[in-house]
């Protein structure tokens, strides 16, 4: 079993992954899909616009990426803590 | 073959495979019936929860949601799908290794209070108890259109199915079933919208279709549906036409409220470890994003039928004429029959109000055609004119989307019922064997109740959905993730939150939508509402808000968790030890 210490190491890593992918997930839907639309509205993609690309299909895709990403990243948090199954 | 028959055989075998199943998947015990009994692998827990969450709203309204409103509902698509990234990281691990059968039984154990545990069951029951309500007018509607059949025949066929494999098989059976739905769902959806990707763009993929070049223009079929739209003066299809607050908010309130739906997060009670919770809500989003990447294609693709078969020639020559509709036939040759078909549900419906023979479709008083929006999915194969199985396929998807999403809105609603209620405060020495009789009773009764309220829907219905969102987001979700990843929040707090949160939400929806949905004391509307522009369907972001500065500040000014409670905090954040929570 662990200890206390190591046990608050694992948590602080964990909402440390979880704030970065937070921050990707914000970014791709509401920064991009939405209110930062507006300034990327010269790239062109497909007949429109890069913003509507990310507010219809690019931000699903990145959400995908970072679900599996973060379940890699705890397990191998889980596992230099000691706290795996 | 004719198309009934068709549709009759299809259907029929989807349902013979569901009571199939539910023979096989009987529950034994309480944590079969609740949580079928840990053991469903990730992949199969994600299938599975992709068809609890895909209801009919998502099958059967969403593309013609988008093919309606353009990039202004991109909110839905990143809404219902970044829901799971939270599920994933804020609330699925920690609930799983909390080990219990209910999310009322986690807000109760964390906040020690039997009151935010009541609290918690209230928020559950009216969010799917008014959630269940669409998907039995969904199986209605399927049934009336398809079969043949009266409207209540069907609600009470898709009754009876349901509740062969709900009341028998509980969790298990039920999420063995919604890993075949699934399936079928997926591929009801996915062959009509390839085949109208082939034939616009060339493209076998939607998705990518959606961004590609037209095979009759040359053009993006973005800019050919923007520039007929233009011409008959609809609204721009890639512009935004909401206020950036408001769709910002409404993009928040769908994302939290997904992730507090309490029939979504008890699937991943389901699964046997913390790390197969986190795998399986990826795995969940994996095959909720087959459907969520092809709608949007299928809601601009459909519009692009539509506005052609009413202008075979092009929006400056002569719109179909009422001849044409009879005959069921245009001058060009193409079968126009779905337009008849259609008219006769109802869903469709032209009048030729200027006499020119023909039917104007066009934004403004001259419109003569009127389209129900859920027809954009449910007459997609016709319009592209597709074969008859197609168009089987797509009743029995409907069915599949509706029945999966009402067994596990009635799951939650029994469990919360039978543990939460009756094993909880009215009769905690009850028997494993009389709490499972309990659960199936709970069960039968919800799904008589569903079934009423399916045959006799309230007229505010629609209405309602925005309802439970509002509730999941701004009572559940702050509630469940403050009980995780703060332990300073106590029993006072929590409650004077979620009781903050839930109260600001109901009195802004009543405030625009009427007292109780009667429309005429509605004091605002939502083209011009109470705060900013912010709409009743977007107020839940504001609820969750106002629930954590209250549980915040209540809980600073009180006194501290106690220490068994704080330890329980420490334990859930640490994945170890989860299996052993299958038998407690």
């Amino acid at each position: 079993m662990a200890n206390n210490g190591d046990n608050n190491a694992y948590w602080a890593a964990n909402k440390r992954i979880i704030g970065i992918s937070l921050v990707i997930w914000f970014v791709v839907s509401f920064g991009f899909g939405i209110l930062l639309r507006p300034v990327l509205s010269g790239i062109a993609i497909g007949g429109t616009d890069l913003g509507f690309w990310f507010a219809q299909q690019g931000s699903i895709l990145v959400f995908l990426v970072l679900i599996f990403v973060y379940a890699a990243k705890m397990n191998k948090l889980d596992k230099e803590h000691g706290v795996d199954e | 073959m004719d198309q009934f028959t068709l549709n009759l055989l299809v259907v029929g075998a989807t349902f013979a495979l569901y009571i199939g199943i539910a023979i096989w998947a009987r529950a034994g015990s309480t944590s079969e019936f609740y949580a079928a009994g840990r053991g469903v692998h990730p992949v199969l827990n994600g299938m599975a929860t992709g068809a609890d969450w895909m209801s009919a709203a998502s099958f059967i309204s969403m593309a013609g949601i988008i093919a309606f409103g353009g990039y202004d509902t991109s909110a839905y698509l990143m809404g219902w799908t970044g829901g799971y990234v939270l599920l994933a990281m804020l609330l699925a691990p920690y609930l799983r290794k909390f080990g219990k059968f209910t999310v009322p039984e986690f807000i109760g154990d964390r906040f020690y209070s039997q009151t935010a545990r009541t609290v918690a069951v209230i928020c559950l029951i009216i969010a799917s108890v008014t959630y269940v309500i669409g998907q039995m007018t969904g199986v209605g509607v399927a049934f009336s259109r398809f079969l043949e059949v009266s409207n209540s025949t069907g609600l009470f066929i898709g009754a009876a199915i349901v509740f062969m494999y709900a009341v028998l098989g509980g969790m298990k059976g039920i999420t063995y079933t919604q890993v075949a739905q699934y399936v079928v769902l997926i591929i009801a959806y996915t062959i009509p919208a390839v085949f109208i990707s082939l034939q616009l763009t060339g493209n076998p993929i939607p998705g990518l279709g959606l961004f590609s070049d037209s095979v009759a223009t040359g053009q993006p079929i973005l800019q050919d549906l923007e520039g007929l739209l233009s011409d008959l003066g609809f609204k721009s299809y890639l512009a935004q036409s909401d206020t950036t607050l408001n769709m910002f908010l409404f993009t928040v309130s769908l994302m939290i409220g997904t992730a507090g739906l309490p029939h979504v997060i008890v699937r991943f009670f389901t699964v046997p470890t913390v790390k197969d919770a986190r795998s399986s809500a990826g795995w969940a989003l994996v095959f909720i994003a087959l459907l969520y990447l092809t709608a949007p294609a299928v809601g601009a693709m459909a519009r692009l039928n539509l506005i052609n078969t009413f202008y075979p020639n092009g929006t400056s020559e002569a719109a179909l004429s009422l001849a044409e509709i009879e005959a069921g036939v245009d001058a060009q040759g193409n079968d126009v029959n779905w337009v008849n078909n259609w008219a006769k549900t109802g869903l469709l419906s032209f009048d030729d109000k200027n006499g020119d023979g023909a039917i104007t479709y066009a934004n403004g008083d001259a419109n003569e055609l009127t389209v129900n929006r859920d027809i954009m999915v449910l007459a997609n194969p016709e319009i592209a004119q597709l074969p008859g199985w197609v168009i089987a396929l797509v009743a029995a998807g409907g069915l599949a989307a509706a029945l999966s999403t009402a067994a596990g809105l009635l799951m939650a609603i029994a469990s919360a019922v039978s543990h939460d209620l009756i094993k909880s405060q009215i009769n905690p020495n009850i028997s494993e064997k009389g709490e499972l009789m309990a659960a199936r009773v709970a069960m039968a009764v919800a799904i008589a109740v569903a079934t009423w309220l399916g045959l006799n829907p309230p007229g505010f219905a629609a209405q309602t959905v925005a309802l439970a969102f509002g509730l999941a987001a701004a009572s559940i979700f702050p509630a469940i993730l403050m009980g995780i990843f703060s332990k300073r929040i106590n029993n006072k707090g929590a409650v004077a939150g979620m009781l903050a949160g839930l109260i600001t939400t109901i009195v802004y929806i009543f405030l625009h939508k009427g007292w109780f949905f009667v429309a005429s004391t509605a004091s605002f509307s939502d083209a011009d509402p109470l705060l900013l522009s912010i709409k009743s369907t977007s107020f839940g972001a504001v609820g969750a808000l106002i629930n954590f500065i209250v549980a915040y500040l209540v809980s600073n000014a009180t006194e501290e968790v106690p220490a068994d409670v704080q330890e329980l905090v420490e334990s859930i954040r640490i994945p170890r030890g989860a299996g052993s929570a299958i038998d407690h």
